[in-house]
C-alpha cells in the first residue's frame, strides 16, 4: 500500500492570486446545502455574491466604499503586526478616531474645508494613537499581554460612545442617540459625484503606500522587521527593542484612528454606536490575507468588500436571510485563511 | 552473568561516527559511571539502549538473552528505565498521576491504591516524594526523584541516568548518591552518565570512558586515579602548539572583576570570575558545557546583567551597558546561539546592515545601494556561499557563521568575544573561522575565546583558563599545559586543582 506524507515547502506566489478563485469554489460547495434549505438556487445565489456586485457600475463603486475602512484597518494591523505587537484594538481605535470626528465636526463651524479636513485627519490620528497608548505603555514597560489589553478596552469605548450618545452628545433636533450631524466644513468631499465614494479612499491608498516606504526603505521599518521576526537578535544588534514596539503600536492606532475619521466624515457625517461594527477586526483578517505585506493590503480589502456588497446583494435578489449572507462569508474568510496556510504544505508518496 | 551486554554498537549521524564498535558490559548491583568528554557519544550509546536510536549494527543482551529493543516500550518491559536531562513530566499533575501515566493497565485509576504502591517504593528506596504533591510545585531535585521512582514504579532493574548532578545543587546531590546506594543494595545496577571525576570516584563501583565514539576501556574504581582517568577521557598525551609564533602581549583591553550572575534557576552560574585578556593575545575559556560559559559570553555581549562585579574594555567600564553601547566601545561578539544573532528571516543585506544601521541611513532613508555593496563586498572576502538578497535561514550553519564573523570583524573591532565560534561546523568552515580569530590577535586585538570543544583552545589560545562550576579553576599558558592538568581541572576534581591552580593562577 502506497504510503504519503506530509512536508512544509512553500507554495509559488502566483498561488497567492489563485486561493481566492479556489476558496469561492470550496465555499460553494459547502453552503449549497444550505441555501438549497433556505430555498434557493445555490447557482443564482452565487452570481448574486460574486457576478452582480462586479457587473454594475454603482455596486463596483459599492465595494471600493466598503473596502475605504478596511484599507485603513489593515494596514494599521500590517504596521503593528510587522513589530510584533499583536494589536486587536484596531476597533477600539477606529472608535476613537470616530469620537474625535464627531467632536470636532462639532466645534469647527464654519471653517473651510481646507482647514476643517486636515484637522480632522490629524485629530483623528491623535485620538487613535492616545486609545492605544496605554496596552503599548504596558506592554513594554510591565509586559502586559498587548492581546488582552487592546480587546478589552474595544469594550471599554463601545461604552464610553454609548454614555456620550445617549447622554451630552444626542441629537438635540432628532432625538436619536447619535451625534450632531458634523460641520460642512469637515466632511470629506465626494470623488465621484451621487455616490458614497469619498475622499477617505484616497487618504487609505496615500497610507498604504507610506507604510509599504517605511517598512521597506526606511530604517525605522527595518528595525521594526528584525524586532518582529526575532527580537533577542534585534536587541543584540544594539536595536531599542521596547521603544520600536511603542513607536509602532501608536502609529499603528493612529492609522486605525484615520479609518474611523472616514467613516464618520464621508459616509454617516454623524457618530452613531453601529460606527465600525468589526471593521478593526475585519483588518486583523485583511492584514493576514496580506501577508502582512502593506501593498498586499489593497486586493485583500477590495476582495472583503466585493464579499460585504456581494452577501448583502444576495440576500436582497433571493429573499433569503441576510444571515445567509454572512454565514457564506465567514465560510469563504475560513477557506481562504485556511488556504493561505495549507499552501505550505505537501503530500508526497513515500 | 552481565545484567547488560552491549556488543560492537556501531551509530553514525550523517559523516560522524557517534560510536564506533563499542563493548559495554554491566554488573547486577554495580553503579557503572559512562565518562567522556561532550560529544564522546556517551548519550548516543544509551539511547540506543534505552530504544530511542537503532545502532547501525551491534547486539544488546539483557540478562544474557539478546535483546531487539526498538523503542523505549522495549526497554522498559526489559526493566530498563533512562532519566534524562530534560524531564517528562506532566507539570500540572500529581506525582502519583505521572508515575501510573502511561503504564497503568485499566480504565479506571484507584488513587488510593496507586498512592499506596507509591508510598511503599518510595519507602524501600529512600526516595522520599509525596506522591499528592503537584509536579510545578517540586523543586528540579524533587522532580528528578520522581523521574527515578517512575522508571522504578515500571519495575527496572537497570536504570540510566544522563548526567544527573548537572541540575541539582551540592545538598541534592548528596541525596541522589545515597538513593543510588540504596538501589545498589536492593540489587540493581544504575548507568550513571557524568563528566565530572570527583562524583565517578565518589559512588561507582567501575568506570568506562569513551572518546570520539570509542571505548577506551573500562577500570574497577579501586584500580585507578583520577589523574588517570583525565588523561583517558582527554586522550591527548602532549599539544603539538605548532602555530604560535611568540609575540609579546600589549596592554590589558579586556578586564573581568568578580563577576557573578544567577543562571535561569536561581542558582549561581557565575562565582567572582576575574581575569583580563590583553591586545594581541588569545585566551581560551575551557570547560565542559554548562559551567557558566553560557551566561559569561551574554554578560559580555550585553545580554544578561551581572549581578555584582564589573567588566571594563580599555579602562571603559561597560558593566550592564545595552548591546548597542558595546558595539560602540569597538567590542564585536560573536554569539553561542547563532539564530540569536542574526534575524533568519531577514537577508543577508539587511543582515550586515542591522548592527550597524547609522552607516546606511541618510535621513531615515536606507542607503540600499551602500548596504549592498557592502554585503557584496564581505560575500567575496569571507567567501560566503550566498547572495546579498538570500534569506539567512538558508543559508548553512558555517555561511551563517561567515556572515555574523564578517558582520563583526568588518568593524575592527578591540577585543572579540567568540562564544562556540565553530560549534556544529564543517571542518573548512571551522578552520577559516579559526584563521580569522588568528588574524584578529596578530592585527592587536583581545580575543576571548570560550569554547567546549578543548581541541580548538589548544590549537589557537595563548592562555588557557579553565571554567568549573562557575568559577575560573585556573590559567596556564598553553605551551605548558598537558592533558592530565586540564582534564583534571575541566572534571573540577577536588583532589588536585588547589595544586594546579595555586602553580598558574597569577597569570
Amino acid at each position: 500500500m502506497a504510503q504519503f506524507r506530509i512536508e512544509r515547502s512553500p507554495a509559488p506566489v502566483w498561488m497567492r492570486f489563485l486561493i481566492p478563485l479556489i476558496a469561492v469554489v470550496i465555499t460553494f460547495i459547502i453552503t449549497s446545502i444550505l441555501i438549497i434549505w433556505a430555498g434557493a438556487n445555490p447557482l443564482e445565489a452565487y452570481y448574486y455574491f460574486f457576478i452582480a456586485p462586479l457587473s454594475s457600475r454603482v455596486s463596483l463603486i459599492e465595494i471600493l466604499v466598503k473596502s475605504t475602512p478596511l484599507l485603513l484597518t489593515g494596514a494599521a494591523v500590517t504596521f503593528a503586526f510587522s513589530a510584533s505587537f499583536w494589536n486587536i484594538g484596531a476597533e477600539g481605535q477606529l472608535i476613537a478616531g470616530a469620537m474625535m470626528a464627531a467632536w470636532l465636526g462639532m466645534v469647527l463651524k464654519g471653517v473651510p474645508p481646507i482647514i476643517g479636513i486636515p484637522i480632522m485627519l490629524v485629530g483623528g490620528f491623535i485620538a487613535g494613537v492616545l486609545w492605544a497608548l496605554l496596552p503599548a505603555w504596558l506592554k513594554v514597560k510591565l509586559e502586559v499581554d498587548e492581546v488582552v489589553t487592546t480587546l478589552l478596552l474595544n469594550s471599554v469605548i463601545l461604552f464610553l460612545v454609548s454614555f456620550f450618545l445617549n447622554g451630552p452628545w444626542r441629537d438635540p433636533i432628532s432625538g436619536w442617540p447619535q451625534s450632531a450631524e458634523i460641520a460642512s466644513g469637515t466632511m470629506f468631499f465626494k470623488l465621484i459625484p451621487r455616490s458614497r465614494l469619498h475622499f477617505g479612499f484616497i487618504i487609505a491608498i496615500a497610507v498604504i503606500l507610506i507604510e509599504w516606504f517605511v517598512l521597506s526603505r526606511m530604517s525605522f521599518g527595518l528595525r521594526m522587521r528584525a524586532v518582529g521576526m526575532g527580537k533577542e537578535a534585534a536587541r543584540f544588534a544594539g536595536i531599542n527593542v521596547q521603544r520600536t514596539m511603542l513607536v509602532s503600536a501608536l502609529i499603528s492606532g493612529g492609522i486605525a484612528g484615520l479609518a474611523g475619521v472616514g467613516e464618520v466624515a464621508g459616509i454617516h457625517y454623524h457618530l452613531i454606536e453601529a460606527i465600525s461594527s468589526g471593521l478593526g477586526y475585519n483588518g486583523i483578517i485583511v492584514a493576514t490575507l496580506a501577508g502582512l505585506n502593506p501593498l498586499g493590503v489593497i486586493p485583500a480589502a477590495l476582495f472583503m468588500g466585493l464579499i460585504d456588497t456581494g452577501a448583502q446583494s444576495v440576500s436582497r435578489a433571493l429573499g433569503v436571510p441576510i444571515y445567509l449572507g454572512t454565514v457564506v462569508q465567514a465560510t469563504l474568510l475560513l477557506v481562504t485563511l485556511g488556504l493561505f496556510v495549507l499552501q505550505n504544505y505537501r503530500i508526497r508518496r513515500v | 552473568m552481565d545484567a547488560i551486554k552491549m556488543q560492537d554498537i556501531t551509530k553514525r549521524f550523517g559523516d560522524v561516527l557517534a560510536n564506533n564498535q563499542i563493548n559495554f558490559n554491566l554488573k547486577p548491583a554495580e553503579i557503572h559511571a559512562l565518562l567522556g568528554e561532550n560529544g564522546a557519544g556517551k548519550t548516543t550509546l544509551m539511547r540506543i539502549l534505552y530504544g530511542l536510536y537503532h545502532s547501525d549494527s551491534g547486539k544488546i543482551f539483557v540478562n544474557e538473552k539478546l535483546a531487539h529493543i526498538s523503542s523505549p516500550k522495549d526497554a522498559i518491559q526489559l526493566g530498563i528505565g533512562m532519566v534524562t536531562q530534560h524531564f517528562t513530566l506532566v507539570p500540572t499533575l500529581t506525582v502519583a498521576e505521572n508515575l501510573v501515566l502511561g503504564s497503568s493497565g485499566t480504565a479506571i485509576l484507584n488513587a488510593k491504591k496507586i498512592q499506596a504502591e507509591i508510598a511503599e517504593a518510595s519507602q524501600r528506596f529512600g526516595i522520599p516524594v509525596n506522591p499528592a504533591a503537584l509536579i510545578r510545585h517540586l523543586s528540579v531535585g524533587e522532580r528528578q526523584r520522581v523521574e527515578i521512582l517512575k522508571a522504578l514504579y515500571r519495575n527496572a532493574r537497570v536504570l540510566i541516568l544522563d548526567e544527573p548532578t548537572a541540575v541539582l545543587v551540592p545538598q541534592e546531590v548528596d541525596a541522589l548518591f545515597e538513593s543510588l546506594e540504596r538501589l545498589r543494595k536492593e540489587g540493581l545496577s544504575v548507568i550513571f552518565i557524568t563528566h565530572k571525576l570527583n562524583e565517578v570516584m565518589t559512588v561507582c563501583d567501575r568506570i568506562s570512558v569513551l572518546r570520539d565514539g570509542c571505548m577506551f576501556g573500562t577500570v574497577e574504581k579501586a584500580a585507578t586515579t583520577q589523574t588517570e582517568l583525565a588523561c583517558l577521557m582527554v586522550g591527548r598525551e602532549n599539544f603539538g602548539v605548532t602555530r604560535q609564533a611568540e609575540r609579546q602581549p600589549g596592554k590589558s583591553l579586556l578586564k573581568i572583576e568578580n563577576l557573578c550572575v544567577l543562571d535561569k534557576k536561581g542558582l549561581p552560574a557565575l562565582k567572582e570570575i576575574s581575569f583580563d585578556v590583553r591586545a594581541g593575545e588569545i585566551l581560551g575559556i575551557a570547560g565542559v558545557s554548562g559551567n557558566g560559559q553560557s551566561e559569561l559570553s551574554q554578560i559580555l555581549a550585553g545580554m544578561l546583567k551581572p549581578t555584582s562585579g564589573n567588566f571594563l574594555v580599555d579602562e571603559q567600564d561597560l558593566t550592564g551597558a545595552e548591546p548597542a553601547q558595546i558595539t560602540a566601545a569597538k567590542v564585536g561578539c560573536i554569539l553561542e546561539d547563532r539564530h540569536s544573532a542574526v534575524v533568519s528571516e531577514l537577508s543577508v543585506t539587511e543582515n550586515v546592515a542591522l548592527m550597524h544601521l547609522d552607516q546606511f541611513t541618510k535621513q531615515g532613508v536606507l542607503d540600499r545601494k551602500m548596504m549592498r555593496k557592502e554585503a557584496e563586498k564581505l560575500i567575496a572576502e569571507y567567501q560566503i556561499k550566498a547572495s546579498p538578497d538570500d534569506r539567512i535561514r538558508t543559508l548553512s550553519g558555517g555561511n551563517m557563521q561567515k556572515v555574523i564573523l564578517a558582520r563583526t570583524l568588518s568593524q575592527s573591532p578591540k577585543v572579540v568575544i567568540a562564544a562556540q565560534p565553530t560549534r556544529g561546523l564543517d571542518i573548512g568552515a571551522t578552520e577559516y573561522i579559526r584563521s580569522k580569530l588568528l588574524e584578529q590577535r596578530d592585527r592587536g586585538a583581545a580575543v576571548l575565546l570560550i569554547s567546549e570543544d578543548l581541541d580548538e583552545i589548544i590549537s589557537i589560545s595563548d592562555r588557557i583558563a579553565v571554567i568549573y562550576e562557575g568559577s575560573i579553576i585556573g590559567i596556564v599558558p598553553t605551551q605548558t599545559a598537558n592533558a592530565a592538568q586540564l582534564g583534571l581541572m575541566m572534571s573540577g576534581s577536588t583532589l588536585k586543582n588547589r595544586e594546579v591552580a595555586s602553580g598558574t593562577i597569577s597569570n
